[in-house]
């Protein structure tokens, strides 16, 4: 049987870096077909290059067999091919239904896109609403848009980069199910992810990218969680590969407490709406809490409450300082990129920092606490001096992490804290973390990433339409996953 | 470094364009560019009296501008504050005869700031307020002062015979020293302190470090450093309105002791290219207005001596401003513009 994409030798170098080293790939009709590797492995690349986003230096592309050219995305959405990445692609000023019919081209009459985009979106199970603005969706909404905009232009392969990255297990599991609907009914979908346990579950076949190069090609049968991780990392990783199974029973080591909600109430940060409904919870010092829940239901809000970067409407709310915020978007939120590592550790602790002397900034010992915080967190930079934006996501985040850190914080208040890094990446920040909240730090945080949640966690609470409820000490994984789907089965 | 390569560029390829096209036109470049360099740099007198005289209001907006930039709010309005200031430092010049040389300078000086505040504050005041976009409102601005310039000098403003278009002129009191024996005044040494005091100010200071923080990143200065972004962007604004009106102020306490229609030659906009070819870094301003000045001043000469249109110089100021806008594409090329320019539109929309 032919392939219906089939990319040949194909190489690819970005300056020094050699991105892609002869790879080949083939993606049969009606498979769910997993690319899996570490950041930086070469997926999106190689993923890019079948999209026309990036020219490869040398190989081939075959579509149903036949060799092609495709310079431009244009060209590949006319062959059948779509693409859901891994960033938002919209513009945040136009309905969904606008930027529907933007990308599939569309004729602008307002009614009939309306139209068509509540038929399309709700035949595949992605209800929108067509009139919302982009830019006022959730991230798990506008995810939901990302894919919807791929499949208007009658899509019969979709490319998807980390479609379930900012999703929580829940809608990721929908968003599986909604890929092997579209893989039944004769699509072909390649799915890229870091995510084992996905790639298990979802495809039919499996491709390894390690630095460049292909490690694994073949069927999912017969591969393991164990296996995979080989083929990825390339050796014993030395890291825990199966995530916690359940909550932690452990006691509380403290019983001086860190952050104490009585009552909160937040309002959403869009400014319509209650996004925290009298929330009480108590984290003692030393204590790790995570919050597990549907994107959208008040997690968002009850962290930057805690974290005093929202006022709450009404409630107590008692914050031992000073507090660590580490905010979800490292590039737009938690650093500057144009700046150097030295003004961004600068600008993050302010007042606070001992370089401040009168209002004037002394630029050299503010250099000397950056140099020391980049041998402290391993930070791979070419020096203070740099800018942030020359270093790589998990350099970045540890730059932001290693910031909050160093103002020996009572409390540390962390949104998705390892989105988007690789395994030892995140397991760094994982040890920075505990080794904290061992020194006595008060720890609360929100991951989409269920597993991270329970593998970090002393105390799960999980959030449901901005109500909380503890789980229970030793409660499962699928129990919390029960917790947090029951809104939205209300909702 | 990178952004001293980018002027020399600029300029170098403003006069090759120059030269090109009169050359093309049919004049004598040569000669043409001849008259412009000694009209600028040729003497002692061309330069302090020419070249040095209209830089100090280049220096001053294009410090004002490089304020506001910096803050991450876009001055187009300069022109109408230089004006609102010059306006109020006529009305108090005009009361100040008797009065000591210093109190005199310094209360006219202190109106012209209060009123270019006081301009810009209509727009400050209409984003906090409304959202209006400041680019649109400081624009507008402009055509209202210049309405407004032309009622009071035919209004209450006007010289006393009634006949021309024109205030009477400014106590002697309230006039700037002069450089002896050339038309250069006291402003150049505000200018250029003005400049150092900034330079200072965004170095060294954490005021000045979190006014550029706003500008680069106003979503990570509100998150990560606790800033109200909307509030620094809104002193950085007032700041360069005041400093735009300090310059109307100059212009007519140090050179036309009067006010009149015209009484400038677009410095408001030719200050936007100086504050962009200096980098936004104060020094760089002080640079770039007097090579500014240059231009405005060798254009007369040109005019002058080799018979060509003094406009000409405007197309040495279209290149210089475009290819300084190129040096402001970041690195990651036109891509890397439209982040920019998106965060600019909707900042932390895109960051949901």
């Amino acid at each position: 049987m032919t392939s219906v994409l089939e990319l040949a030798g194909i190489d690819k170098r970005f300056g020094s870096v050699h991105a892609l080293r002869g790879v080949d790939f083939a993606l049969a009709p009606g498979e769910v077909h997993a690319l899996l590797g570490e950041n930086g492995a070469g997926k999106s690349t190689l993923m890019h290059v079948a999209y026309g986003l990036v020219r490869s230096d040398a190989g081939e592309i075959r579509v149903d067999g036949v060799t092609r050219r495709i310079p431009t995305p244009r060209v590949a959405r006319a062959l059948g091919i779509g693409m859901v990445h891994q960033h938002f692609t919209s513009v945040p000023a136009l309905t969904v239904a606008e930027n529907v019919a933007l990308s599939a081209g569309w004729p602008g009459v307002p009614h009939e896109m309306r139209e068509r985009t509540r038929l399309l979106s709700e035949r595949m199970g992605l209800p929108l609403d067509p009139d919302q603005r982009a830019g006022r969706l959730s991230v798990s909404l506008k995810q939901r848009l990302e894919i919807v905009k791929a499949l208007a232009g009658d899509a019969r392969i979709l490319l998807l980069d980390e479609p379930t990255g900012v999703l929580a297990p829940p809608e990721a599991e929908l968003l599986l199910q909604m890929v092997r609907n579209f893989t039944a009914s004769g699509g072909s979908a390649v799915l890229i992810t870091h995510k084992l346990d996905e790639a298990l579950l979802t495809a039919d076949r499996v491709t390894v990218l390690r630095q460049g190069a292909v490690t694994f090609t073949g069927p999912v049968a017969g591969q393991t969680v164990e296996s995979l991780a080989y083929a990825m990392i390339g050796g014993d990783p030395g890291l825990p590969l199966t995530g916690r199974e359940a909550v932690r029973r452990s006691e509380p080591r403290s019983s001086r407490e860190s952050i104490r909600l009585d009552a909160l109430e937040v309002s959403r940060e869009s400014g319509y709406g209650i996004a925290l409904r009298r929330g009480s919870l108590s984290v003692r010092a030393g204590e790790i809490v995570g919050v597990a829940a549907v994107e959208g239901n008040g997690q968002r809000e009850l962290l930057r409450a805690v974290a005093g970067r929202i006022a709450p409407l009404r409630g107590k709310l008692q914050v031992a300082k000073p507090v660590g915020f580490i905010p979800e978007d490292r590039t737009s939120e938690g650093l500057i990129p144009a700046l150097s590592l030295t003004e961004n550790v600068v600008l993050g602790l302010g007042n606070d920092g001992p370089w401040i002397h009168g209002g004037l900034i002394a630029w050299r010992e503010a250099e000397a606490r950056t140099a020391e915080l980049i041998r402290d967190f391993e930070i791979t930079a070419p020096g203070p001096g740099a800018r942030a934006a020359a270093l790589s996501g998990g350099n970045q985040q540890k730059l932001v992490v290693a910031r909050e850190l160093s103002r020996t914080p009572a409390v540390i208040v962390a949104e998705n804290p390892t989105r988007g890094l690789d395994i030892a990446a995140a397991a760094a920040i994982h040890l920075r973390l505990r080794s904290a909240a061992a020194a006595g730090a008060a720890i609360l945080f929100y991951s989409a990433d269920l597993d991270e949640v329970l593998h970090l966690a002393d105390r799960v609470i999980v959030l449901t339409r901005g109500m909380i409820s503890e789980a229970p000490p030793g409660a499962s994984r699928s129990e919390i996953g029960a917790m947090m789907l029951r809104a939205e089965r209300e909702a | 470094m990178r952004a001293l390569g980018w002027a020399v560029a600029a300029v170098a390829l403003g006069l090759a364009v120059l030269f090109a096209g009169l050359e093309a036109a049919g004049f004598d470049a040569e000669a043409g560019l001849g008259a412009l360099w000694l009209g600028a740099f040729g003497s002692w007198d061309a330069f302090t009296s020419s070249t040095l005289v209209r830089a100090v209001p280049l220096i001053l907006i294009g410090l004002g501008i490089s304020v506001a930039f910096r803050g991450g709010a876009l001055n187009i309005g300069a022109e109408g504050q230089f004006y609102a200031g010059a306006i109020a430092a006529t009305w108090v010049g005009l009361h100040l005869a008797g009065q000591p040389g210093a109190i005199a300078i310094g209360a006219l000086l202190l109106t012209a700031a209060v009123a270019g505040l006081c301009w810009v504050a209509v727009p400050v005041w209409l984003k906090l307020r409304f959202g209006v976009i400041e680019v649109i409102s400081t624009l507008l601005l402009n055509f209202v002062a210049l309405s407004l310039v032309s009622f009071m000098v035919q209004g209450p403003l006007q010289e006393r015979g009634r006949i021309y278009p024109q205030s009477d002129a400014i106590a002697e009191a309230a006039r700037l020293p002069l450089l002896p024996g050339s038309r250069l005044h006291a402003g150049l040494v505000l200018a250029v302190a003005g400049g150092l005091v900034l330079w200072f100010l965004f170095a060294r200071t954490l005021w000045g470090f979190r006014l550029r923080a706003v500008g680069m990143g106003p979503r990570a200065a509100e998150v990560s450093g606790r800033i109200d972004s909307q509030r620094v962007s809104a002193v950085a604004l007032l700041i360069s309105g005041a400093i735009a009106g300090v310059a109307g102020g100059v212009e007519v306490s140090g050179v036309s002791y009067a006010l009149f229609q015209n009484l400038s030659p677009g410095y408001g906009f030719t200050g936007i290219a100086v504050a962009l070819l200096g980098g936004l870094h104060p020094i760089g301003v002080v640079v770039a207005g007097i090579l500014f000045g240059a231009l405005e001043a060798g254009a007369g000469a040109m005019q002058r001596d080799a018979g060509i249109p003094a406009v000409a110089v405007y197309v040495v100021e279209a290149v210089v401003i475009i290819v300084a806008l190129l040096a402001t594409v970041p690195r990651g090329g036109w891509t890397g513009l439209r982040a920019v320019v998106r965060k600019r539109i909707a900042p932390g929309k895109a960051a949901g």
